[in-house]
């Protein structure tokens, strides 16, 4: 039998990674890219796509989403998150290894993408935990983890306290190539923290977690980078002052990278007014000033990826007085045009934003093949269709996510998604009249 | 959600009463002419007036307090309400009800307004967003957010002092960082136009940008802080702090900001001493000046039962006008469906 013939037309076709941006056709027989521009001979397509008007970009790469499975699924599934990805044209996620059981096993890592495959929509990457139960003590089966599919180790959102440890973790992973996820927050300066350490914290008298609570951690991590060689990966900072000192660390050869959860470039401590719990997040919307000094950081590249970091919660997580609220933010739907944003705001060009969210994280996985439009490969495509110039505001109405816990509801995005190729299948479209 | 919005019905009346933040001078000033009002019932041969015969108040405290609960207590009953003490201890929450299970179940016994204490920044607020339509909430302390009637009545021992708040230069001392206390006081003084309103504390006990954040001025020592001050309130020093690095030992505070005669010399001469209570004689300030002429700590407490009138009065108030605007307008419904019934049958 003939395989699937599809051809996206008249499409602005952007690949940051190569710098292709014309307005073409696509063409793919059974998932695959076979032609840009005109049709190969006898090509007869069962499916056109008028992508006029549309960006063609690759599929989104996310470094880090809760899929809340296994062990959580009362806020998430595999299957109701990956949906919910792919409406935001995010093709590939990552997930941290703070499930129930934890990442800390091949059997885990395992369980996830075979689920992933079965019922997912979306490549499922899971994040190997650094150490075992992610208790800081004992380093995990690193070598066992990467033969199972993980394409790094991290420790989620619970920092290796013991220096030592943390060395030795970050020396084996070094050993087989996996690059170290780091959330750097030092526990004792954060523990009890809730909100940023501030203004608003002194008026809502809720704890803080001091800027120092991240440089300290950052300070220390990049120390151990440069005396051990190995590559870390600070996931989610949210302080000016970290930027600062990752970009003079890069600047001297250390082999670290970071990204940055794209609500910190959206929402700052004055959002938490009011105790609005959904702008509880881990760490913590800072001042107007970290918020600017991030965006200049994704701007030159210091930070090169933004992620979503989504974090689905059942309703009751977010229904208490604040200090009982569970931080994080079901964020997948609004990542693409919370990115499409910094490009309205004159942050970025279109070509830099979506290199933050494809080939960029992709480089940070060493999954080279993934994020990037190749003509002509064995691998299957995966390609996000989206409108630039629509406007829409999320409602929980039309919501994916089974966490509705976003404090983007009612607010006016920019550029939204119209369809998705998740390897080479068309997994998502919305039919606009 | 904004407080001020919250706290406020359509016409600007005090619906609940959460915090003082996002509240004009207007209402505070309200709130201080109406307890004037209350303080001759303490002296009258029948302590009670009849402003909330008929409503259910109930004093729901998660957080262990006798002082608070029992001056709202005696507060509701000269009003002529019906009290329910519910003391929820952590146990509630153990067996794992939540708080709006727990709010649910007293809205089912008709409660009309809810006196709460809670160990969370927020707490009483949160209850607020979510209660019933025509019910109130009075927050007696929610973590170290706010304690707005005990701010209040603050207030009104120093107007009765003092008389106006312009000229006036007060002093907080102590642990503002934990105080929901101190946040009700600045606020309260700052929108009543104080001239000046200081913070004396070692650094471990100021929170993150005082002087933005709150509008204070921040001062390490206290002979310097309480110069030419009016008036000066003392915050009471919990045990806990000696073992969360925040201080070294209660004798050492004593010896840098414990109030003493030396050292009230400095304020003018006829500034007056608050503590909202109770007092750790010997670590906060000296005993003589506890009970000296300047000392007014026990006004403060037959002020309390006054000012916490004045606000439950004014909620309760609020809510029967609601009340009365609902009622008018079903019967204006039930009139109009009433003439419709009426002309049908004229015309039939």
């Amino acid at each position: 039998m003939a395989e699937h013939q599809l051809t996206i037309a008249n499409g602005r076709v952007l690949d940051p990674v190569t710098g292709l941006d014309q307005i073409t056709d696509l063409h793919l027989i059974g998932g695959r890219i076979v032609a840009l521009g005109p049709a190969p001979l006898g090509f007869e397509p069962q499916r056109l796509i008028n992508a006029t008007g549309l960006v063609v970009c690759p599929g989104l790469v996310d470094l880090c989403a809760r899929l809340r499975e296994p062990g959580l699924e009362h806020k998430g599934t595999i299957e109701s998150e990956t949906r919910a990805a792919v409406a935001g044209g995010i093709t590939t996620l990552c997930c941290p290894p703070d499930t129930t059981p934890v990442i800390d096993t091949p059997a885990v890592a395992q369980l996830i993408r075979r689920r992933a495959k079965t019922r997912g929509q979306a490549r499922v990457l899971p994040v190997g935990a650094l150490t075992k139960e992610l208790a800081g003590q004992q380093i995990s089966e690193m070598a066992a983890l990467k033969e199972a599919g993980c394409p790094a180790l991290g420790n989620a959102n619970r920092p290796i306290r013991n220096t030592r440890v943390q060395r030795r973790a970050l020396e084996y992973a070094a050993t087989f190539g996996l690059t170290s996820f780091l959330h750097p927050a030092d526990d004792d300066l954060s523990e009890g923290g809730l909100v940023h350490e501030g203004r608003v914290s002194t008026q809502l008298g809720l704890p803080g977690i001091p800027e120092a609570a991240e440089t300290v951690a950052v300070a220390r991590d990049l120390a151990l980078a440069e005396q051990t060689g190995a590559r870390v990966h600070f996931r989610g900072l949210s302080t000016a002052r970290a930027t600062e000192m990752l970009a003079e660390a890069r600047n001297r050869g250390i082999a670290a990278s970071a990204d940055v959860s794209a609500h910190q470039l959206f929402l700052t401590e004055d959002d938490l007014y009011g105790f609005n719990a959904n702008a509880h997040v881990i760490p913590p919307l800072r001042t107007q000033r970290d918020r600017d000094a991030l965006r200049t950081a994704v701007a030159s590249g210091a930070i090169s990826a933004i992620c979503s970091d989504h974090r689905p919660h059942e309703p009751d997580a977010k229904l208490a007085p604040f200090p009982q609220t569970r931080p994080g933010i079901s964020a997948l739907e609004t990542l693409l045009s919370l990115v499409l944003e910094l490009v309205a705001d004159g942050v970025m060009d279109l070509s830099s934003a979506l290199a933050r969210v494809t080939c960029n994280p992709a480089a940070i996985l060493s999954r080279t093949t993934l994020g990037r439009i190749d003509v002509g490969t064995r691998a299957r495509a995966d390609l996000c269709l989206f409108a630039p110039n629509e406007r829409w505001r999320p409602t929980p109405e039309h919501w994916l996510s089974q966490g509705q816990n976003t404090p983007f509801f009612g607010r006016e995005m920019h550029g939204r998604v119209r369809y998705t190729l998740s390897n080479g299948r068309l997994v998502y479209e919305r039919n606009c009249a | 959600m904004d407080p001020r919005l919250l706290q406020l019905d359509d016409e600007g009346r005090l619906k609940h009463f959460l915090t003082t933040d996002g509240l004009d001078r207007a209402v505070l000033t309200e709130i201080l002419d109406r307890a004037e009002g209350f303080l001759g019932v303490a002296r009258q041969a029948v302590k009670k007036v009849p402003l909330c015969r008929g409503k259910i108040i109930a004093n729901v405290f998660f957080e262990n307090s006798t002082r608070t609960r029992t001056t709202f207590e005696l507060a509701a009953k000269r009003l002529s309400a019906d009290v329910l003490n519910v003391n929820i201890s952590t146990s509630a929450t153990a067996k794992g009800e939540t708080l709006l299970d727990t709010l649910r179940n007293l809205e089912a016994m008709n409660v009309d307004m809810f006196v709460v204490r809670h160990a969370d920044s927020g707490a009483a607020q949160f209850i607020a967003e979510h209660a019933a339509p025509f019910v109130s909430v009075i927050n007696a302390g929610d973590g170290s957010y706010a304690h707005p009637t005990q701010g209040m009545l603050d207030m009104f021992t120093i107007r009765r002092h003092k008389g106006a708040f312009e000229p006036l230069t007060a002093v907080i001392v102590g642990d503002v960082l934990h105080s929901r206390v101190a946040r009700s006081q600045i606020g309260a003084l700052r929108t009543l136009g104080a001239a000046e309103v200081r913070v004396v504390a070692p650094r471990t006990l100021i929170p993150a940008e005082a002087e933005a954040a709150l509008g204070v001025r921040v001062f390490a020592d206290l002979a310097s802080g309480v110069r030419d001050a009016d008036v000066i309130i003392l915050l009471r020093l919990q045990h806990e702090r000696m073992n969360g690095a925040f201080l070294p030992s209660e004798h050492e505070y004593f010896h840098l900001f414990g109030l003493t005669e030396q050292r009230i010399e400095q304020a003018k001469p006829d500034a007056i001493v608050m503590h909202p209570g109770p007092i750790n004689r010997g670590v906060e300030m000296d005993s003589g000046i506890a009970d000296g002429p300047r000392s007014v700590i026990l006004e403060q407490v037959s002020n309390g039962l006054a000012v916490r009138m004045a606000v439950m009065s004014m909620c309760i108030g609020t809510q029967n006008l609601a009340l009365a605007n609902a009622a008018r307008g079903t019967e204006a419904v039930e009139t109009a469906t009433e003439s419709e019934q009426d002309g049908a049958l004229t015309h039939g």
